[in-house]
């Protein structure tokens, strides 16, 4: 497993930025995301609030990227950020080469709560991707289904969101960021809600579907766990304003499985992370808990 | 016809509503064997039987009163839904009107509307205009105030997910806002909608020469309380049948919201 911080510049923004399409041979990953010296400040009152700090981090064409941190560190606004929906106030986020200036579409968006539409049954919270982009649904329903069916809702697509549990729920969340096979894909604490059962079902799950499309996944969480079992890298961000702490490469084989809890580098990665939190003060040792603050 | 399906739902629909029926019919009768019984006077007290037959000797009279007075509420019912919620959508959408109209609405939303109707004798006569514009009046808060809700109240990350999908303001309006506003413009709706015909009612009684509400008056006035009972059974006939239309309108509309409200109900049992 390699570990370097960020100033250890490890060269993939510079590898991505020489290599141009269909340059040659070389299988080196190209940068899909980039976000350069990205800050973001509130003002209110006068008074200026940085949520989130200078941030420098490049996402390869085709990886598997997990951001952890604390509650507070500013991992969804970076991800809205990459999407869009909120402008940076200094520094550039680049998708493709292209700057981020306005929201972007060419890309699929879980969230936290799976914010599918009441009156649309499952198959129909698939099709509003295509419906709102104004593309024909009848040609995508063949695709919706097998989806549904990848996602494990083979049976369901005609049930309506109420009659989901929350598990489900996402898993339609998921196939309606899929079904137009955007690139990229952001994820936002997409198993923040689901019990811990679900939750280790939906990452399996995940990481089959991932292997099988293999498109850039930005994925955002505050499990250790999760982060180093899914992702190719993980970047772990400070507390508030949240700047990067460091870039871990997740060396386990892929298909990870469920076997990947038993690696030793599951272990050695987890408590990296474990071990950077405890000295930001993240986490407390025990015998600091609570009272001693 | 199906009458095998036809009267297993008549049996399902009694066993759900027996309860409530047989209460219902038992109060009828305690009125009637109790008042004959403590030998109450009947210009205080009739016994259900003679409101019954008071009302069949005169039912034409009545009936044609009824009509006068399911017109103005559907006349006037109809104009607030017509205007409420187009204004509803404007001030959704334009900042100006949500600065400028919004607060006003609230404001005058405050003012008790019924006290305006002697006014609207001055302004519009005993016809069927005043009475129609009280009725609007009532019905249009209720409504507007909750559409105004309904469309403002799209979930952020609904929206923001419709932003990555560059969809442009027709399409979001209708595959997004105006269906998931249409559970709030119901509840304004069927506010609206139980506040007709009192509207309707008091409207009359401040000037009229016709309809449930004079009809009422003139009953009250010569103590003929077996025709006031029958005229107010009447009028919340009317305005039960005016909600319930607007609730099967809801039911064919929004049926994933109407069922969902069902579910959550059973989970709770």
């Amino acid at each position: 497993m390699n570990l370097h911080d960020l100033g250890g510049a490890d060269g993939d923004a510079a590898g991505g930025r020489a290599v141009e399409p269909g340059s040659g041979s070389v299988p080196v990953a190209r940068t899909a995301v980039e976000l350069a010296g990205v800050a973001k400040t509130y003002r209110r009152r006068g008074v200026e609030t940085h949520a989130l700090a200078s941030v420098d981090l490049a996402i390869r064409e085709g990886e598997f990227l997990a951001i952890v941190g604390p509650s507070g560190c500013g991992k969804s606004t970076r991800l809205r950020l990459v999407a869009g929906l909120h402008l940076a106030s200094a520094g550039e986020v680049r998708i493709g080469g292209r700057v981020v200036d306005r929201p972007q579409t060419a890309l699929g968006i879980v969230f936290q709560s799976p914010v599918l539409l009441d009156w649309r049954d499952a198959l129909d919270n698939v099709l509003v991707q295509v419906e709102l982009r104004g593309l024909d649904p009848s040609a995508y329903r063949e695709r919706a289904l097998e989806l549904l069916d990848q996602v494990g809702l083979r049976d369901f697509a005609d049930r309506y969101p109420h009659e989901l549990s929350g598990g489900m729920r996402q898993r339609v969340a998921i196939a309606r960021a899929l079904i137009h096979d955007a690139p990229l894909l952001l994820m936002d604490e997409p198993f923040g809600a689901l019990d811990a059962l679900t939750r280790e079902q939906m990452r399996l799950d995940l990481e089959a579907l991932w292997l099988a499309t293999r498109k850039t996944v930005l994925f955002i969480t505050h499990s250790v766990d999760e982060a180093v079992l899914l992702a190719d890298r993980v970047v772990v961000m400070t507390p508030r304003p949240g700047r990067i702490e460091r870039v871990l490469d997740i060396g386990i084989a892929r298909p990870r499985g469920l076997a990947a809890r038993r690696d030793a580098a599951f272990a050695e990665a987890t408590q990296q992370i474990t071990d950077l939190f405890l000295a930001r003060g993240v986490l407390h040792g025990a015998g600091r808990t609570g009272v001693s603050r | 016809m199906n009458t095998p399906a036809r009267s297993t739902a008549i049996v399902e629909w009694l066993r759900r509503r027996g309860s409530a029926i047989a209460v219902f019919a038992l109060l009828i009768l305690v009125w009637e064997v109790g008042v004959r019984v403590a030998g109450v006077k009947e210009y205080l007290l009739p016994p259900p039987s003679k409101v019954w037959t008071e009302f069949w000797k005169r039912h034409e009279l009545v009936m044609a009163g009824a009509w006068v007075t399911t017109q103005e509420i559907l006349a006037g019912y109809a104009l607030a839904v017509v205007v409420s919620i187009p204004l509803a959508m404007w001030i959704a959408w334009s900042r100006f009107m949500e600065q400028a109209v919004y607060p006003v609405i609230v404001f005058l939303q405050i003012v008790p509307k019924i006290a305006i109707a002697p006014l609207f004798i001055i302004w519009f006569g005993f016809g069927f205009t005043p009475k129609l514009l009280l009725v609007f009046l009532l019905s249009f808060f209720p409504i507007v105030v909750a559409s105004i809700a309904g469309f403002k109240g799209a979930d952020r990350d609904i929206m923001d997910f419709a932003r990555t999908t560059g969809a442009g303001g027709l399409r979001l309006f209708v595959k997004i806002r105006l269906p998931q506003a249409l559970p709030q413009v119901f509840t304004g709706l069927k506010v609206g909608a139980a506040l007709a015909a009192t509207a309707a009612v008091v409207a009359e009684f401040v000037a009229s020469d016709r309809g449930l509400g004079y009809l009422l008056l003139q009953y009250n006035g010569q103590l003929e309380t077996p025709m006031v009972f029958a005229t107010i059974v009447l009028l919340s006939l009317i305005g039960l049948a005016v909600y319930y239309a607007v609730e099967v309108v809801e039911r064919l509309a929004i049926p994933w919201h109407v069922s969902q409200q069902h579910t959550a109900h059973d989970a709770t049992m």
